[in-house]
This record gives structure tokens, sequence and C-alpha cells, in this order.
């Protein structure tokens, strides 16, 4: 017990918290597009563009995360072009944005010529490296997020039946690039703290779990913000008190959360 | 009278393939026009430019007098084809009626808004299914949701984009008695590939094939040359049909 205090009373560990339960929030709240759309690749695509941008952020001496928004945007509003005006398919549309910014991440970091071990924590993230800063950028990016929410019933609808809200001048093609900048966004804030390689989850888990064991889509959304915020909440204690990675301690309480769904559903 | 839907001259491509020539014609008001016509011969799209999801090339829609992008959608109810719907989303029957209301999934339902999903599902004979998961909604059911949902708003026109896939003999024959009943008070336009129902429940009747083949009531669109003009053959079991086919 004393043990947790001590967790909660740690500058380091209060803003760890802080920026994992806003993250939860808002990848949760999002990921519920993410899993009816089956935009799960979308995801992973956007958390390797997030790559480039960091990169490009190290290369240039400037805060990876200013950085990095404005790149993974780019590149979900690309994807999103391909998609829509091309006869290519979503997935294939992710996996050349997906293969050309890890290139040009790659060539980034090389062209910096010194040590970049910064890109390490960016990659695997960490509750060390949450600062004022970041908590700053974390909040405003959840406020304008939140801004967006009133959007939920119409890109719900939109995820139900496509042609019938197009035929109701549902601007489905506008919400498409909303959606994708609202991944992007969900995704930059979440890097510091889960890392990118393990950030998909984020969007995917909590919602595939509140999927198994929901009836309706408020319900869905309601269970993943929730999920989302208790995944974070005690991945974190989990990474204090076992001395784990943040990131990965997080994923593996969410996916304990999906099995403890999954096997509700069966039972 | 002026009529419900005049089209005049409409021509839509999709990557340079013409999928609607030259296509003019005027539906009276609480006419039941049923089209008929093979795969690909631009039913759909047709339908898709009524509700104006396509801008076309070249030509002129109105409805009621408006365009479609300047009619008031609450004139105009759709049951579009349920194979576009996601049957995994978890939703129930009332919800997607009340979506019909606002054109947006609900997060919460108003009282005033249950009661009147709740009417449009009793009209069409669906109250029982108002909680029922969409997941777990037969193809018939599901179409009688989509209609309760169509008419809502107690619109002018109903658009149905081949209503009936899915549905057996005995949904199919209550699904027309519903559409007749609504046809008193109701412009509806069908897309089907059942002929017979163009002489059973029609009052007009389009043969389409990218060209207009014929249009007008079934008894005297429903000829052997139109429908050989449409089909490339009259392959169809209906002794009217062949009859129709003989002369």
């Amino acid at each position: 017990m004393a043990e947790l205090f001590e967790l909660f009373s740690m500058p380091f560990m209060q803003k760890a918290f802080l920026a994992g339960i806003l993250t939860g929030y808002i990848a949760s709240f999002y990921g519920v597009f993410v899993v009816q759309r089956g935009l799960s690749f979308l995801g992973s695509g956007l958390a390797h563009a997030a790559f480039g941008g960091v990169a490009l952020g190290i290369l240039l001496d400037l805060e990876p995360l200013y950085i990095s928004i404005p790149f993974t945007i780019l590149v979900a509003t690309g994807i999103t072009y391909v998609k829509q005006k091309s006869i290519l398919g979503s997935d294939t549309a992710v996996g050349i944005f997906f293969s050309l910014s890890v290139a040009l991440g790659i060539i980034f970091l090389s062209l910096k010529r010194t040590l970049t071990t910064d890109a390490f924590s960016y990659l695997f993230g960490s509750v060390l490296s949450v600062s004022n800063a970041d908590l700053v950028i974390i909040g405003i990016l959840t406020i304008l997020s939140a801004a967006t929410w009133p959007l939920w019933g119409r890109i719900a609808y939109a995820s139900l039946d496509r042609e019938m809200a197009k035929s109701e001048k549902v601007p489905v093609k506008k919400d498409d690039y909303i959606i994708a900048v609202i991944l992007s966004v969900s995704i930059v804030v979440s890097i510091k703290l889960v890392g990118i390689i393990l950030i998909a989850s984020f969007l995917v888990i909590p919602a595939a779990s509140a999927r198994m064991i929901s009836s309706t889509f408020r319900q869905m959304t309601l269970l993943s913000v929730f999920f989302g915020i208790l995944g974070a909440f005690s991945g974190l204690i989990l990474s204090y008190i076992a001395d784990l990675p943040a990131g990965a301690s997080i994923v593996l309480f969410q996916s304990g959360i999906f099995l403890v769904t999954m096997l509700f559903r069966k039972f | 009278m002026n009529p419900a839907v005049s089209v005049k001259n409409l021509s839509v491509n999709f990557h340079e393939h013409t999928v609607l020539d030259n296509i003019s014609f005027k539906l009276p008001d609480r006419s039941f026009t049923v089209i008929v016509g093979p795969n690909g011969s631009g039913k759909s799209t047709l339908i898709r430019s009524l509700l104006g999801i396509i801008e076309p090339e070249k030509g002129e829609i109105r409805i009621y007098d408006r365009t479609p992008s300047g009619i008031n959608p609450e004139w105009m109810g759709y049951v579009p084809q349920t194979k576009t719907l996601d049957r995994n989303f978890p939703g129930i029957a009332l919800e997607l009626v009340v979506s019909g209301l606002r054109r947006s999934w609900p997060f919460f339902i108003k009282q005033n808004e249950k009661e009147k999903a709740q009417s449009a599902l009793s009209r069409v004979g669906a109250l029982h299914l108002s909680n029922r998961p969409l997941t777990r909604l037969s193809g018939g059911e599901l179409q009688r949701i989509y209609l309760a949902r169509s008419i809502i708003h107690n619109p002018r026109i109903i658009l149905l984009d081949e209503p009936m896939t899915g549905i057996d003999a005995a949904g199919e024959a209550d699904s027309y008695r519903l559409f007749d009943e609504l046809n008193k008070d109701m412009t509806l336009i069908m897309v089907t590939h059942d002929l017979e129902t163009a002489f059973h429940h029609a009052s007009h009747v389009m043969v389409l094939n990218k060209k207009l083949i014929g249009y007008g009531k079934p008894e005297e669109c429903l000829t052997g040359e139109c429908l050989r003009i449409a089909f490339g053959h009259v392959g169809h079991s209906h002794p009217r049909l062949k009859g129709a086919a003989d002369g």
C-alpha cells in the first residue's frame, strides 16, 4: 500500500498517469470507429508515419512531437486521398505510405550522424519521457479531439451503412479525412508513453474488448473509453511495481481485458 | 398535375463507360413504378441519381419540382440494398429507425423520437422487433426495419432498391401488401428483378438497359419485343410474360 502512495506522489508518475488517462481516453474513444470500420491497418500505418515525423524532428533538432503531428496528418490525408481517388484498396494505400514514412524516418535518422538514442524512447515509449510541455500538447489535443464529439453520431451512422448515409447527404468523404486526422492526433499524443511500435493497440484493443460485450454502439463507445483508461492506469501501476516498460505493460493489461471480455461473451 | 419525378435527357458515365444514356421520363404522383432490367443496366445508378448521390454528366432531374440536392430530405424515403449494411454493427432496430429522423446514429433517444419510431415500426408490422439487435435480424426483418425508417417522416416518395433480396415467398407477399398500402399516399419507385411484380402491383413499368427501352403501364410495356431488347431473351415463366413474348 505504501508503495502505491509513493507511486502517486512522484511527479514523473503523476505526469505519466495524466498522460495515460488522456491518451487512453482519446485513442479508445475513436478506436471504436477503427474497429467498426476495419481500419486497424490504418492505425498501424499512421503509427509508422509518426516515426517518420519523429525522425524529422530529431534531424532538425526540433521537438519531435511538433513535427510528428503535421507529418502524420499529412500522411493520413495522403492515404485518404489515394483511397478515394484511385482504384486501390485502403490497405494498399496504407501500405504505400507506411513504407514511405518508415523509409524517410530511416534516412532522416541516418542523416543525423550523431547518437540518436532519443529515437528509441519514441519507438518503445517511456514514463520518464513525459514532460510538462508534452502534457500541455496532450491536453490541447485532447480538447481539440473532444470538440469533434458531436460528429460521433454522423460517423457512426456512416460506419453502419455508407451508401445510406451518402443518400442522405452525410458528407462521408469529408468525414473520412476528419477520422484520419483525429486518428493521427490520437496516435501522436500517445507516442511518448506507449511508443510507436505498440501504439496501434491503444486504438484497437479497448474498442475490440468493448465490442465483445456491447449490444449498442453507445455502450461500445463508453466501455471502450473505460477499458482504455483502465488499461492505461493499471498498466502504469504494473510498470512501476514490476519495473517493466510502460507501453508494454499497458498493452498487456489491455490484452487481459480483451481475454476476459471474450470469455464473458462465450459463457 | 405536376409529375412526381421528371427526368430529361439523363446521361451518367463511370470511367468513360456509359451507364445511363439519354433517358427521359415522367412519373405521375402516387404511381408505383417498377424498374426492371438485366444486371448492369443502370437501375441502381438511376436510383442513386434520383437520390442525388451521383451527379449526372448531362440532363435534368426534378422531384416534385426540386432538384435532388434541393429537395427537402423529409420528402424522400430510401430503402437501400441491405448488402451495404455492416451486419456486425452493434445496434438495435429502434436505433436504426431513429437514425432516419436525425440522419445520424443516436447516442440517446428522446421520448418523442421513440414514439415516432415505434409508430413507423407499428405501421410496417415490426413493432415487436424494436429492441432486437441488428445482428439477429433476418433479411426480411431488416427490410421491414428499413421501410419503417424510410416512412418515419411520412415522405411523398419512397425509392426501394431491390428490397426483396433474401426474402422468402411469404415475406414477399407481406411486403407487397405493405407497398400497396403505402402507395395510397406515396409515390413508390422500386428496382427489382422480379417481372411478375410489375404485372401484379405496379402502375407503371420501366424497362432499362442503359437506355430506356420501354416505359408505361405493365401490359403496354412488358411486350416481347421490349424484353428481348432489354434482356436479349424472354426467360420468364409467368404466363402473361410468355404471352407477351409470343405476341
